[in-house]
């Protein structure tokens, strides 16, 4: 087992540094950084000022190295717009993305596994054909779009939902769920295919043979081999949400790293932007590995792997 | 009840309202190709069959609703936008941007993709390591950020785009491709090849690469509606295909404007174009990949 | 051992329909079977010939696109067709017990084997948790696997292929059921372990006079273990009867042709004999009897007719137009 967590810490080390690099790389290498790294306005003397600063002469290497270190320590820079350090301010932001990912994967999960299970279970019946309609629209609307129809309807038809901010449930349920949606469908897909694959075992098979009833046969035999494909998707999604939340936090104005990335474009604020992408792309990383760690325990198979 | 469960089908499959739009395997996913034909000519023709122009619009004339609606009128059918802009044309006119954005974004990553996919598994050796490293690591930041990152760095334009997405998306096609070429370098007629003494380029290119052909296909269909996605939110957060164009995406952020006074034909019209579009080709892709590769169930 | 047999099929016919109801599929065609308490039967066939389906038959667990369309089943004197669903599940494990081929795949990974163990005897016998791990122990106990209690925690891809089977066996016996059904238990097996796992069979199966009915296509095993036979060919039980005979004397040309294939030592290459031609594609059979095609002794009336059961001697049945006359070539 310790052999297992080692090597997928290894490997999560390699994903990290050839993450920072290729970030580093590329805002070099697209021109000029200082055009990126000053504040919208500068003058000529400010960018040869902030070149001789952050050494932008020097060899690759070493700006490299010296741009690791910085990040190892947090340093991300200062947001131009709030002159206050980058990483604070995405600090400050994520327990609210957090929040968001959570309400939204809860109900993606809730909704999704269900009708996978009874998609199932009774295949090519009416939940399966329903679930495959559900997927499909699920799966082809974008998240934003759905938050935007969300807002036409419960807040200025209905009004019965505050369409933006957040503060109170009432803020987080639509955001929730135009976000959840997408990967609802996407859970209840993936239930159905991995319940299908698990109810047509042998040891499903067996279980029956036994003169099990239905019930456990499907609730204890099928049901906890058919959902570790599921949870190891939610968790490896879990973080893609915080990730790809950008548009609908900023539909909705919800203040999480979503709306902060959005709100470094449209100010230009280079180091939040440049903050946001690797922190995500890491936080992305850490969470494979430990979602990797947490199959093996739920799979005694894994453990023993060599 | 039964010991063996009934055969599954593991493609996002058809239900009875949906059988015209299927795919078994006899028949054609008819609605699809349709809903794509019309667009393509939608796209190729839109200076004819637009009625205004999609980038000029008549103040006065803002916010006019659609025309079976009280204020709307006959000659703006869908309504107008905040700066009075003919929403039907501007649609017309978004179909262009999307297809063009969305084929060419594909193709680029598909080539790229494919191309190294197949050094990768072919080649293997520190090649393949290289090559796949690299690949997990570009996975590991969702498409959307990093799409936005390289916008941010190199500026919106619609060409830059084409370039963006195509870099964020050939990683998908590179792992799939070479998996494919890993199985395949095991067949006997490689095998073949190699012993008749064909050089290490002339294989890949011959026979390998027409083998792979069939899935990079399949890929491109099922890629193209998370292109159009990914697009259409690039452009709504104003680092995709900028104004004055119109874009899809686009359109939703300027009807944003509107949708607290209502102006809701500025949201639904646009959403429903880009839903349509990329559930066009999921279903297509799904169909492909059942007809084309049946051991693509896995994608 | 009482006079009334345990288990009676007579003329069971399932059939499959495919093809959105085009197409149906005679997987089992007019079995008659009748096995009596204590007693083995082997049933013996190529694949396709419908011996699992048979066997699913029994236990009323076929896919939804089969169905037993005629015919009648009997256990223990209860007639199997009128039961529930609830009284055949509560039959399943309990009276009629099967053991499936891949040990491997039978076994849910995820969980322990104490708890598959004793998990059909805390349903069947609503037991406790712990008497019923105490029977799991003593049941694996029984199966001659060592080291009990460390194993009862253990999971299934722990242990040796073996010893897999040995435990399914253990699941199968332990409601202690009339009647066990073994689909192909050995074919996955090792040769070396095959053996022993047979033995073992026998052992249960006389300590609990078990009635045992052995699904295989190998014929050596049934010679060792069955008291009688029943042949089967695209879907009929073309041959019947005590074991002696049907290898001494097979009446049908199908089996003659089967029990002369088992190659034996000591003879030249020139005794190999294959059966030729193709198994019968169930889709589309043949008129009349389904082996024609492929039968050495085949006249006009086997092409036009399907064959009525012949009974050759007493218990000695047969379906076949032309009897393959007299003791078997090589005594």
């Amino acid at each position: 087992m310790r052999r297992f967590v080692l090597r997928r810490l290894g490997y999560a080390l390699i994903s990290l540094f050839l993450l920072s690099l290729t970030i580093f790389l590329l805002v070099r290498v697209s021109g000029d950084p200082t055009v990126l790294l000053v504040e919208p306005g500068a003058s000529r003397a400010d960018m040869d000022a902030l070149r001789a600063e952050l050494g932008l002469d020097r060899p690759m290497v070493v700006q490299y190295v010296s741009f690791v270190r910085d990040v190892l320590r947090g340093d991300f820079g200062r947001s131009f717009y709030y002159r206050t350090p980058v990483l604070e301010l995405y600090v400050s932001r994520l327990p609210n993305s957090l929040l968001l990912a959570l309400t939204a994967m809860a109900f993606s999960l809730i909704l999704g596994i269900p009708t996978g299970i009874l998609a199932a279970v009774r295949v090519g019946g009416w939940w399966d054909s329903a679930g495959k309609v559900f997927a499909l629209l699920g799966l082809s609307m974008p998240s934003f779009w759905t938050g935007l129809l969300m807002i036409l309807f419960f807040s200025v038809y209905l009004g019965w939902l505050p369409s933006s901010g957040a503060g109170s449930v009432l803020h987080v349920l639509m955001p929730a769920f135009a976000l959840g949606w997408y990967f609802a469908a996407a859970h209840m897909r993936l239930t159905r295919s991995s319940m299908l694959e698990v109810l047509g075992s042998e040891y499903v098979k067996l279980a029956r043979l036994k003169g099990l009833p239905e019930a456990l046969v499907i609730g204890k035999h099928a049901f906890k081999n058919a959902l570790i494909p599921v949870l190891t998707l939610a968790g490896i999604n879990l973080v893609l949400m915080i990730n790809v939340a950008v548009v609908v936090e900023t539909v909705f104005a919800w203040p999480g790293v979503g709306r902060l990335l959005y709100e470094g474009i449209a100010f230009r604020d280079f180091p939040v932007v440049q903050a946001s992408v690797v922190l995500g792309g890491s936080m992305i990383v850490v969470v494979n590995v430990v979602v990797d760690i947490l199959y093996a325990v739920i799979d005694p198979r894994i453990r023993y792997e060599r | 009840m039964s010991v063996n469960a009934p055969a599954s089908s593991r493609t996002a499959g058809v239900t009875l309202a949906w059988r015209w739009a299927s795919y078994h395997s006899e028949g054609l996913p008819v609605i699809p190709i349709l809903i794509l034909l019309i667009l393509g000519f939608l796209a190729i023709f839109a200076e004819f069959v637009a009625p205004h122009n999609p980038e000029v619009g008549t103040l006065s004339l803002r916010f006019r609703p659609p025309a079976w609606i009280a204020g709307g009128s006959s000659e703006y059918l869908l309504g107008t936008d905040h700066i009075g802009r003919d929403v039907l044309s501007r649609l017309i006119f978004g179909a262009r941007v999307s297809m063009l954005v969305g084929f060419l974004a594909v193709l680029f990553a598909g080539f790229v993709g494919t191309v190294l996919g197949i050094l990768a598994g072919y080649i293997g050796s520190w090649v393949d390591q290289v090559i796949m490293r690299l690949t997990d690591a570009w996975l590991a930041l969702p498409a959307l950020m990093f799409a936005i990152f390289l916008a941010a760095i190199v500026g919106p334009s619609e060409f830059n785009i084409v370039i963006i997405l195509g870099l964020v998306y050939w990683t998908r096609y590179a792992r799939v491709i070479r998996g494919e070429v890993l199985s395949l370098k095991e067949r006997d007629f490689v095998r073949l090849a190699i012993v008749a003494g064909c050089s290490k380029w002339t294989i890949m290119r011959r026979h390998i690469l027409p083998n792979v052909l069939n899935t990079a296909i399949v890929l491109a269909t099922l890629m193209l509606g998370v292109v159009i996605v990914t697009e259409a939110a690039l452009s709504f957060l104003g680092v995709g295909v900028p104004p004055p164009k119109p874009a899809w995406g686009l359109m939703l952020a300027d009807g944003k404007k509107g949708l607290m006074a209502g102006y809701w034909w500025l949201t639904v019209f646009p959403g429903v174009c880009i839903v349509l579009m990329v559930l066009a080709a999921n279903l297509l892709g799904d169909w492909l990949r059942v007809k084309l590769d049946p051991q693509l169930r896995q994608l | 051992m009482s006079d009334r047999p345990l288990l009676e099929l007579d003329k069971l016919s399932t059939h499959y329909v495919t093809g959105r109801g085009t197409r149906t599929v005679k997987a089992v065609d007019e079995v008659s079977i009748t096995l009596r308490a204590g007693e083995t039967l082997g049933i013996v066939g190529e694949s396709g010939s419908g011996k699992t389906t048979l066997a699913l038959s029994i236990l009323r667990l076929l896919p939804t696109a089969a169905h037993i369309v005629s015919g009648s089943m009997h256990f223990e004197g209860e007639d199997l067709l009128a039961k529930s669903p609830g009284e055949m599940r509560r039959m399943r494990g309990k009276r009629i017990a099967m053991i499936l081929q891949d040990p491997m795949a039978s076994l849910n990974p995820l969980f322990t084997v104490g708890d598959q163990v004793a998990e059909p005897v805390r349903i069947h016998e609503h037991t406790s948790r712990r008497s019923a791990r105490e029977r799991a122990g003593s049941l694996l106990r029984s199966v001659k696997i060592p080291a009990v209690t460390q194993r009862l925690r253990e999971y299934p891809h722990q242990m040796s292929g073996g010893m897999r089977q040995r435990i399914v066996g253990a699941i199968a016996i332990s409601c202690e059921p009339g009647l066990l059904i073994a689909d192909e238990p050995t074919t996955s097996l090792d040769v070396t372990i095959q053996a022993q796992y047979l033995k073992l069979l026998r052992e249960i199966q006389r300590e609990r006079g078990l009635a045992l009915i052995f699904i295989t296509h190998n014929l050596g095993i049934v010679a060792h273990m069955c008291d009688s036979v029943a042949v089967m060919y695209a879907g009929r039980v073309v041959e019947s009867g005590p074991v002696r005979r049907i290898f001494n004397a097979p009446a049908h040309p199908y089996t003659r042709a089967l029990v002369e294939s088992i190659p034996r030592l000591g003879e030249g290459p020139e005794r190999l004999t294959a059966i030729d031609g193709h198994p019968p594609d169930l889709i589309s059979l043949p008129a009349g009897c389904a082996f024609h095609p492929r039968c050495p002794q085949v006249i006009d009336r086997c092409r036009i007719e399907a064959p009525d059961t012949v009974e050759v001697e007493p218990d000695h049945r047969a379906r076949c137009w032309v009897m393959a006359p007299g003791p078997r070539s090589r005594a």
